[in-house]
């Protein structure tokens, strides 16, 4: 077969995706209002990202997914959420306290936080997300045992706190300590080809953002709406189960929540979203 | 002497067993034996011509092939939900020959570009951090790629 013959070969597959290609695969152009307040999902990409504009993964959902987000009272996690805030009040530990013993009433003190973790952790030298912070907190403050990996409660006080900075732009402060270097090593893991399946972050998330891989309609894998809601999963899901969720998906080990490797994307991937509204908890798939 | 008998026993007992599933283990290119040229991998894979009936099962099998999930395939409408990652399969044999099919399903990162998104499905060229219950396996048999590409070479408009 001669190099032409495969050229228009070729050719002919690509337009026979051009024809094929379903319209309404395209994200849609909808406004999110949550509980009247409109939320920023189309944003202007910050310089150096490959795409010219960042996109909610709520613009990629069917239209009874996205309903389910524009309301509290409808949104299934806030049940989770509600959870969050009943620890929040709980004593716990042996210095007696609860978060809200220092810190008061979340909606005043943790207003619009969240939008802006990762940050720069100087005492660990390393980023530290609300997670960890929450650790670091029971254990220094509190005298409580740090809660391990998506237990305890760990899921929905991160989406408690989460939810009180909602609609707040993300953006994160790489010039804060190390934080650029950590930024590039997220990079360099985002474009990672990883296990049998040979696939990266972005083979997916960026060179076919906007396809469909079966039933799922690829989206540019933002995480402002962290932990989100999953149908498939009836609950709240976090942002390191589900990074370890899809690098298992591709068939290869996969890193230790909170690891070296995983902070690295989170911050990363943060800065990807950079601009979004912070929709804690999102509802998805 | 006795290490060449048990040797011997084990190659007719896996030539055994692969004859009662169906496939040649023996005959089997390795996977890092494939030879691709610009005209595609023209041998095949097995010696054993592929069975265009199991290929179509392989091909929608979520746990095998699953090539649905990235290719749309009039052939098949009845399976529910056809992704558009890659292009659609009508017709896909008018657009490529055998030996260029083979190529591309055995490891299309050889048969296609280097850039592909598809995994290859008979190759050991694969990512980084493997997971170890996947060392040194294919996602599809030699025997399993010549009936998909049999399946494939059907599909014609």
């Amino acid at each position: 077969m001669k190099k032409t013959v495969v050229i228009s070969a070729l050719a002919a597959a690509l337009a026979c995706v051009g024809v094929a290609g379903p319209a309404w695969a395209d994200p849609v152009d909808e406004q999110l209002v949550i509980d009247g307040e409109t939320m920023i999902t189309r944003a202007k990409a910050p310089e150096g990202h490959p795409f010219d504009e960042v996109l909610s993964g709520w613009l990629f959902r069917t239209v009874e997914t996205r309903a389910l987000e524009t309301d509290s009272f409808t949104n299934p996690g806030m049940l989770e959420v509600e959870e969050g805030e009943a620890i929040w009040n709980k004593v716990e530990g042996s210095a007696g306290k609860s978060c809200a013993s220092c810190h008061g009433d979340a909606a005043e003190s943790m207003k619009g936080i969240g939008a802006h973790y990762p940050k720069w952790d100087a005492e660990a030298k390393r980023p530290i997300n609300i997670e960890l912070q929450i650790n670091k907190c029971r254990e220094q403050n509190m005298g409580a045992e740090p809660y391990d990996f998506d237990k305890g409660g760990q899921k929905q006080l991160t989406a408690y706190i989460k939810r009180q900075a909602l609609g707040e732009p993300v953006s994160i402060d790489l010039s804060q300590g190390d934080l650029q270097s950590w930024w590039e090593k997220g990079k360099d893991l985002y474009y990672t080809r990883t296990g049998q399946l040979n696939l990266s972050c972005a083979s997916c998330h960026e060179a076919n953002m906007g396809k469909m891989i079966r039933a799922d309609h690829l989206s540019q894998g933002q995480i402002n709406g962290f932990p989100t809601y999953r149908l498939k999963n009836a609950g709240l899901v976090s942002v390191h189960n589900r990074f370890r969720g899809c690098i298992r998906d591709t068939r290869a080990s996969f890193p230790k929540a909170f690891s070296d490797e995983l902070m690295a994307l989170e911050v990363y991937v943060t800065w990807r979203g950079s601009g979004l509204s912070v929709e804690t908890p999102a509802v998805r798939q | 002497m006795r290490w060449a008998k048990l040797l011997a026993t084990m190659a007719v007992a896996s030539a055994f067993a692969g004859a009662s599933c169906g496939i040649s283990v023996a005959a089997d290119v390795a996977p890092g034996d494939v030879q691709f040229t610009d005209d595609g991998v023209a041998v095949s894979l097995t010696g054993v011509a592929g069975n265009p009936e199991e290929g179509a099962s392989v091909f929608k099998d979520r746990k095998l092939g699953n090539c649905l999930a990235c290719h749309a395939n009039s052939a098949m409408s009845k399976e529910l939900f056809h992704g558009d990652v890659g292009p659609a399969l009508d017709g896909v044999a008018d657009r490529w020959d055998v030996a260029q099919l083979r190529a591309i399903v055995t490891d299309s990162k050889k048969g296609l570009s280097e850039d592909t998104v598809m995994p290859g499905f008979y190759s050991l060229n694969v990512g980084a951090h493997l997971d170890e219950k996947f060392a040194g396996k294919t996602i599809l048999s030699a025997q399993q790629v010549e009936d998909v590409v049999a399946y494939l070479a059907t599909l014609k408009e």
